[in-house]
């Protein structure tokens, strides 16, 4: 799907959400942000600095981390070492420090390890740390997503429907979780499909539809927004 | 990396150190030296192929820059081991650069025919530049190695030399693998779009890998030159190349230690497969074929994998 | 020779090697866009081309023309089944390890091929008698006519194939999205089998024809793949008509390089080329930027 107008700004220590039919342009919007699909006009700022023509691997240094909507965990790893993959970007030692095993290496091991278990310790998942990611039921596959993107220390985190395929109470543990996030003072781009969650943790909303923004505001005034409910089906909005 | 690999690898040292007591003649010494040679490249081939997902098929050039460069310095410029070692390195180390840097920084399987083209580009020039290679005749009185006033001028010595230097790559690979840039690696395996977006340059370190793994192969390569003392140009071909890769696939390519076994194997099969003469290739790439159906993850661990298949269907 | 009928007799040369790696290439292209496989055992088609091609004539004394169809039959089969013995069992595995099975199919024919035939050269008498008709002080034999029209009749009916035929367009809208592909109902599978089934046909068809005038032997295949690998990649990979047009350029430059500079490293510079060509623009010669960075390979 191709973004054709679309322009918003998202507050530090926020919560946005992008809202929007299928096919609207959602995911499309992440990988131009993190720089999957290179961007053919426009401009993305991140924090006063011009982002937009940066390659993928850019983004997590600067700050900007994200989840996926099909879950893309390292298949081949164990729990805790996807976190720690996390953590790339936060360290140096290259290839000789890590073949050699030099002390200055040893020393950003023990952090990227206690960094990652305290991360695991958060969301209770400490015992699971040696099962191989895979194993992990969908709903902690989708946490585990969050805490290795979390790992990056972002400032700015693009969640990508996080609650897709969760049951109720799972979808209430992902929003505590989110908002845990928003209070240690990370900014939440989200995209999800799940009104209910939507409406509860937004403090603004986007609406997309055909690549172009059709409403903004806080949730209360997107949702009695005819253009709004019209994309949807015509029909109202379900978010019971 | 763990406890159980630091056991392991002081299992093989003690092992390597013990084994020449037990062995007869030079003959079967000599073999154990190429071991460890095909060894030393077959780990970076492991590091390239099984850690960042990328095939050569171009990686006795590698090994015959190794060993040209040696062998030219010594025989026709008198340079000294240490500087004909380095020099080969260093041109390795920049044929990689420009035979990688284009081809990584593409999607998909670019270094596979990047590297054959290299290849057979490398293998021309032993064939065609007379003056210093001695063309299809080869190139011969390469002299021995020798630190300060000691020479590795028998096989008991050059064994030691050449198994020295494959567990110090063997240590170097496997504190690298269980690191910072070793999980990057192996997420890379797992998922590009995710590692990437963790802040793993991609391309970087796929140059990175192949350029270090091009450095063993080179090395290789030059103690190969040394020990034998006379290369020609069909030492490092695409066969040996294709050779290499299969003892990687057979022994687990995924799997430092099967790449280890996949050489060792490889390396002492031809002794037994001379009795089908000539027509070993078909042996070969039956052998392959075999493995790469019914065993893809490699002997090392495709074993256990097999008999447990094997036990289970007897049991029902 | 003065320099004008050694240019028009290089100028030949040329464009006969360009026609055989032509057909490599697009042999290579066709499995690629359907299966994204680096098929590295295509230049073993042709070597079983030229060599069944010598043994229905030579040993069974079957009739030339009748011997043409029976060997791109019999390769065609060789294509078949590869393709369900070695890639079909294999389609859960990676891409790498599937480039492999071809790496090992590729040493495994050669091993056939050996047992069958020897390590010696064979030769077959050319398609049509004749002698070589002198055009601008070039001799042409009549047998270059053979492959250049082979050839370009191939390269036509392949194009008809892809863009007026049902099934070629389901093939190359396998190449676009596999997924998507079967989603419409088109037969993946089948879409594979055909793949390997036409490439091997391919290589026949340019194997019988050059053989009269180069020989062929058990271990020609690796180099001819590579030629015919280069042409794929300059021709912008997973272009059909840029890997023919690439696959004549390096045939000349072949040619001539062998003929001005130096007959020992002709085959370098054709290499040498692709790892510019690889170097200076990734895509290939014909190739949008764009396609390079975003295709599977």
């Amino acid at each position: 799907m191709a973004i054709v107008d679309l322009s918003f700004e998202v507050e530090p220590g926020r919560i946005k959400s992008i809202i929007g039919p299928n096919g609207a342009g959602k995911t499309t919007l992440f990988n131009l942000i993190t720089g999957v699909h290179p961007v053919s006009g426009g401009q993305i700022v991140f924090q006063g600095k011009d982002i937009t023509h940066q390659k993928p691997h850019y983004g997590a240094g600067i700050g900007i981390s994200r989840t996926f909507q099909t879950i893309e965990l390292f298949g081949n790893m164990n729990v805790l070492e996807n976190i720690m993959v996390g953590c790339h970007s936060r360290f140096k030692s290259g290839l000789l420090a890590s073949g050699l095993r030099l002390p200055r290496m040893k020393k950003e091991e023990a952090e990227i390890y206690e960094n990652s278990m305290k991360l695991l310790g958060r969301v209770g998942l400490s015992s699971k740390a040696q099962l191989p990611a895979s194993s992990l039921p969908l709903g902690e596959q989708k946490t585990l997503e969050i805490l290795r993107a979390l790992a990056t220390e972002p400032q700015l985190l693009l969640l990508d429907e996080p609650a897709a395929g969760l049951n109720e109470s799972e979808t209430d543990g992902m929003s505590e979780l989110i908002y845990s996030i928003r209070d240690q003072g990370i900014t939440i781009l989200l995209v999800e499909h799940d009104m209910r969650l939507i409406m509860k943790v937004s403090d603004e909303i986007v609406v997309v539809n055909y690549g172009q923004k059709i409403a903004e505001g806080p949730p209360d005034v997107v949702q009695s927004d005819s253009l709004v409910i019209e994309a949807y089906l015509g029909g109202e909005i379900d978010y019971a | 990396m763990g406890r159980k690999n630091y056991f392991k690898l002081l299992s093989l040292s003690i092992a390597v150190a013990v084994l020449p007591f037990f062995i007869r003649g030079d003959y079967y010494l000599s073999v154990l030296v190429f071991m460890g040679l095909n060894g030393l490249i077959v780990m970076g081939l492991s590091l390239l192929m099984g850690y960042a997902g990328q095939i050569s098929l171009g990686h006795a050039a590698f090994y015959g820059i190794g060993a040209y460069c040696t062998g030219v310095l010594t025989t026709h410029f008198g340079f000294s081991i240490y500087l004909s070692f380095l020099a080969g390195i260093i041109l390795s180390v920049l044929v990689a650069i420009i035979v990688g840097i284009p081809a990584l920084r593409l999607k998909g399987h670019y270094l596979a025919v990047a590297t054959l083209g290299i290849g057979e580009i490398v293998f021309i020039i032993f064939n065609e530049w007379m003056k210093y290679t001695g063309g299809p005749s080869g190139l011969s009185n390469i002299p021995g190695v020798h630190l300060g006033n000691f020479q590795f001028n028998s096989s008991f010595r050059f064994y030691y030399l050449v198994w020295g230097i494959n567990l110090l790559a063997l240590f170097f690979s496997l504190n690298l693998i269980h690191s910072r840039v070793g999980r990057a690696l192996r997420s890379m395996h797992g998922s590009e779009t995710a590692a990437s977006a963790m802040g793993v340059n991609l391309s970087f370190l796929k140059i990175q890998v192949f350029v270090l793994s091009a450095v063993y192969a080179s090395v290789a390569g030059s103690l190969y030159a040394h020990f034998v003392s006379f290369i020609s140009p069909n030492n490092f071909g695409l066969m040996v190349s294709v050779m290499f890769l299969m003892m990687g696939v057979i022994g687990g390519i995924h799997n430092i230690w099967g790449a280890l076994l996949g050489a060792s194997l490889l390396t002492f099969l031809p002794e037994y497969l001379r009795v089908f003469n000539q027509y070993d290739i078909l042996v070969y790439g039956a052998i392959l074929l075999a493995i790469l159906l019914f065993m893809p993850e490699g002997i090392l661990e495709g074993t256990p994998v097999l008999i447990r298949k094997l036990f289970r269907q007897r049991k029902t | 020779m003065d320099l004008q009928s050694q240019i028009v007799q290089y100028l030949v040369t040329g464009l006969t090697l360009g026609s055989i790696y032509a057909m490599v290439g697009l042999g290579f292209t066709i499995i690629y866009n359907a299966t994204g496989i680096i098929n590295l055992a295509q230049g073993e088609f042709v070597m079983f081309g030229g060599l069944i091609m010598v043994f229905l004539t030579a040993t069974l004394r079957i009739p030339m023309f009748l011997a043409f169809f029976i060997t791109l039959a019999l390769v065609t089969v060789i294509g078949i089944i590869y393709e369900r013995v070695f890639i079909n069992p294999l389609k859960q595995t990676s891409l790498i390890t599937l480039i492999i099975v071809t790496v090992a199919v590729s040493i495994f024919f050669r091993g056939i091929a050996m047992f069958i035939w020897g390590k010696n050269p064979y030769s077959l008498p050319p398609f049509s008698s004749g002698k070589p008709i002198m055009f601008a002080g070039a001799a042409i034999l009549p047998q270059i006519f053979w492959v250049l029209g082979l050839s370009l009749l191939t390269v036509i009916l392949m194009n008809l194939f892809f863009n007026r035929t049902i099934t070629g367009k389901a093939m190359s809208a396998c190449a676009g999205n596999r997924l998507a592909a079967s989603l419409m109902g088109i037969n993946v599978s089948k879409m594979i089998l055909l793949s390997f089934a036409l490439s091997a046909t391919l290589g026949a068809i340019a194997g019988a024809s050059i053989t009269p005038i180069a020989l062929m032997e058990y271990d020609r295949g690796p180099l001819l793949a590579l030629k015919g690998f280069c042409a794929a990649v300059l021709g912008g990979l997973g272009l059909g008509t840029g890997a023919v047009v690439a696959g004549f350029i390096i045939g000349i430059i072949e040619s001539f390089s062998a003929g001005f500079i130096s007959s020992g490293f002709k085959d370098a510079i054709a290499l040498i080329i692709l790892i510019l060509v690889l170097f200076i623009k990734p895509s290939g010669i014909f190739g949008s930027e764009e396609v390079g960075k975003v295709k599977q390979f």
